[in-house]
């Protein structure tokens, strides 16, 4: 789960990771009371969406009075902000966080993340903060410094590697090893799988702050944290993907219009790529999961085809526990149910596949059937066009 | 021989009166020898596991996995405890000394599994398997886990996966198309995992009776990566793959917690890649696992035929 800039630097305050002072607001009166009472000569205005690259896009805005600032968030609010990671679309702002300016004499970057190959967590740090971090561990791997935390606390020598490493001058050196200690301890405390602060700053005053703050958590650790849970921000997220989560089904949206339905994520995921390989594109990844019972294959298949790009569906089910037989009774109440006229091709194998194949051949609806992947996704494709 | 389980695997399931634990028990006594020789479940120690097939006895269940390998002498785990405590089931199980320890659970948080991990590279006698995995069968023999048993035919092929039905669609061709399985080990679609693609490709190659390997892979990480260097170095069986998801957009999770591209790597191309460049026949179509396979196998054997002393 992802959440905002602003969560994240109210998160950071709980663990007394130094963050800037700032204000949220939602209206330009709002932005401009906030400059107010922030009180300093200059302020920064920005736009909080999930999406990075909010710099590139305009969405960071620099403003030297009230008056200004309220300007700015005007220019941000309610409107959609492109930036690389939003898609041609953009989001929608709803929300700016107004900060106070700071004398910033160096900026760093510091990540940590779960390295999958190593079982455990990586912090990387560089000495060249503000920058395109991917880009710059494929160009110059050497001004990234990388080292592994074994247990669940950092410990004070792995702190002073990080702040000697990127160069954090001597009377500075406890603000930056409190700053790496702090943040691996929500880390490990709130289940976040990422933290990244880009940039981190050194202030002329000798002070480290988080300028940005980034964090995404375990979706499958949420239960723990109910906190972290009311942080959810649901305008953010895709509202098919809303909904079929409410059902416990993985849904994504794509750009296809093949739409398909799936158990397991590992077929799902196959299926997307032979359609493409039909000559189709995909419209979503859909698995509804193991053992689907017959209102969740209801629900998957609405959620599925009220995407108005969807112009076909393939229902590709190879039945464990998941029976064939339920899948079929499923799909087939559902087609009746939502009146639905779009053709669908039905491919089954497994657990009682006979009687699936029989339930939908009496249906009185007309399905395609389909008898392999490649069989089914051929006709789908021709289906869709 | 099959690779680590047989008929002779004196299995344990934690979990074994929960709705899963039960469903599955009952599906792995069906099938063919799976030895089944008790239950975990803290609190209903002392009891009977009794919903087995006709012509099995009931199971006895008990409080600790200590115990049950104490008074049954368990060696083998499977785990359908939920994600909130699965982590610490599988934790007992290093601690009792189980040897192959195989957690089916979906949803574990992935700093539980870093935990786990950091135990288990302490351990000298436990292997894992999962989580979120399907598990593990030995066709003919012996079936731990959630996997369908009759698409599965005895025979020589080693198949290793980290996706569920997308490899009950691979066995499916391949039993189709008359080539049996040795093993089949699911390991699972979760970042931090226990057996991993290479443990597995090992386990194949030093088996007598595999004589060659199916492995399915996925977007996310980069086992499939560090495998292919592997297979260079080491294996000389021939290897058919499949990575699923090159349609797959950067930055969405696929329903598997493992199953990212993210920060430009885990591509399925750069995987496909890797792979091919260290000999495996890689195929973009998920519908042609099995005659690619079937391909491969009929034309080592004429080289064979051709040339007997010549190494494949």
């Amino acid at each position: 789960m992802k959440i905002h800039e602003y969560q994240g630097k109210e998160l950071f305050r709980t663990y007394n990771i130094p963050v800037p002072n700032g204000i949220l607001a939602t209206t330009p009166e709002e932005a401009k009371a906030a400059a107010i009472e922030l009180g300093t000569p200059v302020v920064v205005v920005k736009a909080q969406i999930h999406a990075g690259g909010r710099g590139k896009g305009g969405g960071i805005k620099i403003a030297k009075s009230p008056e200004e600032a309220a300007q700015k968030a005007a220019e941000l609010l309610g409107k959609p902000l492109v930036t690389p990671q939003t898609g041609p679309e953009g989001r929608i702002v709803h929300k700016v966080l107004v900060e106070q300016g700071l004398d910033i004499a160096k900026e760093y970057y510091l990540g940590i993340v779960l390295d999958r190959q190593a079982s455990m967590p990586v912090v990387m740090a560089s000495s060249e903060g503000g920058m395109d971090i991917e880009k710059l561990a494929h160009e110059r791997p050497e001004a990234i410094i990388r080292f592994h935390i074994h247990g669940r606390e950092i410990h004070p020598h792995q702190a002073r590697r990080f702040a000697y490493g990127i160069g954090i001058p001597a009377e500075s050196i406890s603000k930056a090893t409190h700053f790496l200690t702090q943040l691996f301890k929500l880390l490990v405390e709130k289940d976040a799988t990422l933290a990244e602060i880009n940039p981190l700053i050194l202030t002329r005053q000798g002070d480290v702050l988080a300028l940005d703050a980034k964090i995404n958590f375990d979706d499958n650790a949420l239960f723990k944290h109910p906190d972290i849970v009311a942080m959810r921000d649901i305008q953010e997220e895709d509202p098919f993907e809303v909904e079929a989560s409410r059902y416990g089904l993985n849904y994504v949206k794509l750009e296809g219009t093949v739409g398909c339905m799936v158990n397991g994520a590992g077929l799902a995921m196959a299926t997307m790529d032979i359609i493409k390989l039909s000559g189709g594109k995909p419209a979503n990844f859909l698995d509804v999961g193991g053992g689907a019972k017959k209102d969740q294959i209801m629900n998957a298949f609405r959620i599925l085809t009220s995407d108005s790009d969807v112009k076909a569906v393939l229902i590709n089910i190879f039945g464990g526990i998941l029976r064939c037989d339920v899948l079929a009774r499923g799909v087939v109440d559902a087609a009746s149910e939502l009146h639905l006229t779009l053709p669908v091709v039905v491919r089954m194998e497994g657990t009682n596949v006979e009687q699936g194949k029989e339930i939908l051949r009496n249906s009185g609806l007309t399905f395609t059937v389909a008898d392999s992947m490649k069989d089914a996704a051929e006709k789908v494709v021709a289906l869709a066009q | 021989m099959s690779v680590l389980v047989s008929e002779k695997s004196r299995i344990i399931v934690q979990g074994i009166t929960g709705k899963e634990g039960k469903f599955h028990t009952y599906h792995c006594m069906a099938y063919e020898s799976t030895n089944i020789v008790g239950g975990v479940t803290p609190g209903k120690g002392g009891t009977h596991f009794s919903e087995v097939p006709p012509g099995k006895k009931p199971v006895p269940v008990f409080n600790t996995v200590a115990e049950a390998v104490r008074l049954e002498g368990a060696d083998v785990s499977v785990i359908f405890v939920p994600p909130a405590y699965a982590a610490d089931a599988i934790l007992e199980s290093i601690d009792a000394g189980i040897r192959l320890i195989i957690a089916i659970t979906e949803g574990i948080p992935v700093n539980d599994m870093v935990q786990v991990k950091r135990t288990l590279r302490e351990s000298e006698k436990s292997r894992l398997i999962g989580p979120n995995c399907p598990g593990i069968i030995s066709p003919g023999k012996c079936k731990i886990g959630i996997m369908p048993g009759f698409i599965h035919k005895p025979g020589r092929i080693g198949v290793v996966s980290r996706s569920g039905t997308l490899t009950y669609e691979a066995v499916w061709q391949l039993s189709g198309l008359g080539m049996g399985q040795s093993t089949c080990i699911g390991i699972g679609g979760d970042p931090v995992n226990g057996t991993n693609f290479i443990d597995a490709l090992e386990l194949f190659q030093n088996d007598s009776e595999t004589d060659a390997i199916v492995m399915i892979g996925e977007i996310g990480g980069t086992a499939e990566e560090q495998a292919a260097l592997y297979i260079k170095d080491k294996i000389t069986k021939p290897v058919v793959s499949f990575i699923a998801g090159i349609t797959a957009p950067a930055d969405k999770r696929m329903g598997h917690a493992g199953a990212i591209v993210s920060g430009g790597s885990g591509t399925a191309s750069s995987k496909i890649e890797a792979l091919e460049a260290a000999g495996v026949r890689v195929t973009s179509s998920p519908a042609e696992i099995g005659s690619l396979m079937k391909v491969l196998i009929e034309h080592t054997r004429t080289v064979r035929r051709r040339s007997p002393l010549e190494k494949d």
